[in-house]
This record gives C-alpha cells, sequence and structure tokens, in this order.
C-alpha cells in the first residue's frame, strides 16, 4: 500500500490495482465544516483531472478531482450521510470512493508525503 | 483571512463558521464591521436633501429613530442599500463597505450644496448580536437596554464616545457600536472577555444574514435590481408613493413608482427558497419551472446552519413568485426540486420593547 497526494489537495491510497480517494487535513481545514457531498456513480470512468465530485462547507465548494485515471468501484455512502467524516477522520473514515486503475503508472507522478506537506504548507 | 471591500478580513476565527453561527443564536457574537462606511449629513435642510435620493420617508424620523434606506440611480436600480439615524444635530448614514467611496461621492454631488457631507473614517463599527448581547453590553455601557429597536443613543465607556443602535443584520436583538477607532481595540478586548461574547467571522455574518432573509448588496441587489423586484416594498414608506404628500422626487421615481402601483409589470421578483432535498444551492443557480423553462436564477444560498436545510435568495418571473410555487434549481447539471419560501427562514427575535 502507498498514499500519494496532488495539488489539489486529495490522498490516495493504492492496494493491488484499487485506489482509495480522499480529501487531505489541510483540505478539510481549509474548507471548514462539510455539510455536503456529491459522489460520483459506481460503474462512471474518469480521466485523472476529471471532476468526480463536489465536497461543500457553509462558506464554500470545491470540486473533487480523478488524482488518476480508472472506474469508480465504490463510494462512500457513510459519508453522503455524514459529510461531517471529512472533518473528523478525513483520512479514514472520510474516504470518498474506490477506483480501479486504468493507468497505474500515473500513480509514480504524484506528491509523497514529504513533498505535499511543503507543497500544502506555502 | 481575505481581501474584502479593501480590507483584509477574517472569514472565520478558529471556532469555525458552524459554531460562531450557532454562538450567535444562542448567546452573542461579536462582528468587526468597520469596513462599513459611517458619515453625518449636517444642516437644517440635510434631512430633506437626503430624502430626495431615496424612495424613503426622511423628514417624518423622530429623534432618536433609525430606518433602512436606498440609494437609487436614475433608472431606480439600488446604488446601495443603508442605515440612518435621525440624531436631531445631525443624520448618521451606515453604508455598505464596499460601496462608500462610490456612495459619498454620489451624495457629495446630488446634495453637497444643501447639507455638509462629512465621511468619519476615524470611526469604527462593532455589531454584538445575540439574544445575550443586551446582558453584556449593559455590563460595560449601562443603559443600553433601554435602546428598542431600531432606535439609537450617544453613551459613553469611560472617555471614548459611542453611538449605539439596537440594530443589526443577524435576526437577532442586538446592537451596532460606532466609536472612535482609536479606542476600538480596547473596548473589542473587554466585549471578548465577556464570557457570553465570541468573535465572528463573515462566513457566519453571510450565513446569519441569508438566514434572515435579509439581502446582500452585490448578491441579492445591485443596480440592475429596482426596490420592487426585491421585495424592498415595506422600506418605501406611503409619503413618498403615488398619491403620498410627498410622492416621488427621487432617482428613478418614475419607474420606481410605476412598479409600485401597477402601472408598469414587474419582469422578476425576489423569493426565497427551500430545497426538498440535502443540497446546497449556492448563488448564480439557474432555475426553472417544471416544465424545463428557464425562469431565474438564484442570487445567494446555502445550507441554513439554524434552518438546517439548504435555502437560497433568487430572482424568478412574478408568475412562480408566490409562496408554495414549486421550482428546479440545477446544480452542475442535476436537477434540485425547491420550493418559493416565506423569509426570514429563521424568526427575527428583535427587541420592540
Amino acid at each position: 500500500m502507498t498514499t500519494k497526494y496532488t495539488e489539489d489537495h486529495e490522498w490516495i491510497t493504492v492496494d493491488g490495482d484499487i485506489a482509495t480517494v480522499g480529501i487531505t487535513v489541510h483540505a478539510q481545514d481549509a474548507l471548514g465544516d462539510v455539510v455536503f457531498v456529491d459522489l460520483p456513480e459506481v460503474g462512471k470512468t474518469f480521466a485523472q483531472k476529471d471532476v468526480a465530485g463536489v465536497v461543500e462547507s457553509v462558506k464554500a465548494a470545491a470540486d473533487v478531482y480523478m488524482p488518476i485515471s480508472g472506474e469508480i468501484t465504490e463510494v462512500n455512502e457513510a459519508l453522503r450521510d455524514d459529510p461531517s467524516l471529512a472533518n473528523t477522520d478525513p483520512l479514514k473514515a472520510g474516504w470518498f470512493f474506490k477506483v480501479k486503475l486504468s493507468e497505474p503508472a500515473q500513480i509514480d507522478a504524484l506528491l509523497d508525503e514529504t513533498a505535499y506537506n511543503a507543497f500544502a504548507a506555502q | 483571512m481575505v481581501p474584502f471591500a479593501g480590507y483584509d478580513m477574517p472569514v472565520q476565527y478558529p471556532t469555525g463558521l458552524m459554531a460562531e453561527h450557532h454562538h450567535t443564536r444562542k448567546a452573542a457574537g461579536l462582528f468587526d464591521v468597520s469596513h462599513m462606511g459611517q458619515l453625518r449629513l449636517v444642516g437644517p435642510d440635510a434631512p430633506a436633501a437626503f430624502e430626495s435620493l431615496m424612495p424613503v420617508d426622511v423628514i417624518d424620523l423622530g429623534v432618536g429613530k433609525q430606518r433602512y434606506g436606498l440609494l437609487l440611480n436614475d433608472e431606480g436600480g439600488i446604488i446601495d442599500d443603508l442605515m440612518f439615524v435621525n440624531r436631531g444635530h445631525d443624520l448618521f448614514v451606515i453604508v455598505n463597505g464596499a460601496c462608500k467611496a462610490g456612495d459619498i461621492a454620489h451624495i457629495q454631488a446630488r446634495i453637497g450644496s444643501r447639507c455638509e457631507v462629512i465621511p468619519l473614517p476615524d470611526r469604527a463599527l462593532l455589531a454584538l448580536q445575540g439574544p445575550l448581547a443586551v446582558n453584556v453590553l449593559q455590563r460595560l455601557v449601562p443603559g443600553v437596554e433601554k435602546l428598542v429597536f431600531m432606535t439609537g443613543s450617544p453613551f459613553r465607556w469611560h472617555d471614548a464616545d459611542l453611538f449605539i443602535t439596537r440594530s443589526g443584520y443577524t435576526g437577532e436583538d442586538g446592537f451596532e457600536i460606532s466609536l472612535p477607532g482609536d479606542r476600538a481595540d480596547q473596548f473589542v478586548r473587554t466585549l471578548l472577555a465577556q464570557p457570553e461574547v465570541m468573535p465572528i467571522g463573515l462566513g457566519a455574518r453571510n450565513s446569519l444574514r441569508l438566514e434572515a432573509g435579509l439581502c446582500l448588496y452585490g448578491n441579492d441587489i445591485d443596480t440592475t435590481t429596482t426596490p420592487v423586484e426585491a421585495g424592498l416594498n415595506w422600506a418605501m414608506q406611503k409619503v413618498r408613493r403615488t398619491g403620498g404628500a410627498r410622492a416621488g422626487g427621487f432617482p428613478g421615481a418614475a419607474r420606481v413608482l410605476a412598479q409600485l402601483d401597477g402601472t408598469e409589470a414587474l419582469t422578476r421578483k425576489r423569493v426565497g427558497l427551500i430545497a426538498k432535498e440535502w443540497v446546497p444551492v449556492r448563488e448564480n443557480v439557474e432555475l426553472q419551472n417544471t416544465s424545463g423553462e428557464v425562469i431565474g436564477t438564484t442570487s445567494s444560498g446555502l445550507i441554513g446552519p439554524s434552518a438546517n436545510k439548504p435555502i437560497a435568495i433568487g430572482y424568478v418571473t412574478p408568475e412562480h413568485a408566490a409562496i408554495g410555487t414549486p421550482v428546479v434549481a440545477m446544480v452542475r447539471g442535476k436537477p434540485v426540486p425547491m420550493e418559493v419560501s416565506a423569509m426570514p427562514f429563521v424568526p427575527n427575535r428583535y427587541f420592540r420593547g
């Protein structure tokens, strides 16, 4: 299992050919109290950087981008019911969706934790 | 912090928008609104002169009373909305921060020969809002508890002169406090030291005013909207309307009066909207009727923390403006069912004595 990050403040953990995607601690901090998530349909295919969903707080809405290309295999229904999971446990219970990777090599170009933390601190 | 009206202002403090919002509804929230413009209009002709700029009764406003006003352009569009107090020796006016330079230029150009127009850039402005605001403020400034909604008086705090009105923009009881800028820091720290008080940022200011059904200038009203389209008829007293003793005589009067007396049909009206699904409907979202025809757009919207549902303000064609009318908001291409609703979305709790 490896975890990588994007400049859109998402994390992606890869386990075999399935990756789990969520937003970072920094992202939920910047958004504030999350009140709504719009999650993609299971079975839908996205290219890297496509908008796959939306996360909204009372003060702001942000698009959720696909960090890598692939097909949605599962979405977090618990997050849909309780969007505050994105604040309270963004790296675990607050995950957004799972993707079957179509181009696994894309992972290598994403940020590692050190690079992401440096980026987010800017 | 974000740039806002030429000032760096906090969207939220560390406790976050939601906590700030709820705190204001149950205790007391402190807002630094010093970016807003404060000015005095001085001279025997000031009330009549100021009245010539607005569809509002200024002349008959009693001493110590406060009223909502609207500066209009010659087409009847809203240049700004404002609050003013008859202080006897002057009119004390508070305008929006983003509009203040334009407002002062407009007032100066139109009535500068009839009264003195004196901007007060050295005064700070604070709003203390919420059901416990009166408990807090009377502890520091005894006597404020005697004010009722939309009245004001001068007070002193140590050697600082304050002008306090019982008003605000949250739908709650509360006060707006004008004070010398060089005493604001000390006064704010004293207020924040009171157990009931929490500082509130722009984010909660927006969610609180939207739940109260109040317009945000630049979103819900601007130079392209008339007061009648905006549903602000209550702000235009009978004496200034067709048939009134001082009817018309303000910029845009021909159009505004025609819209008020029905001789000019409206093309759109401001309404409140509540979503039937848990999907936030923000500003600039297209509104359709149930047959899929475009009937308007939203101008503000969010999930109301106290209303506990998605609420919005928008403009729709008059035939869709009746309360209960079903409409459809197109959020990112997906239809969200909504219903035209009465405002405020959360009951007002003003102190009327």
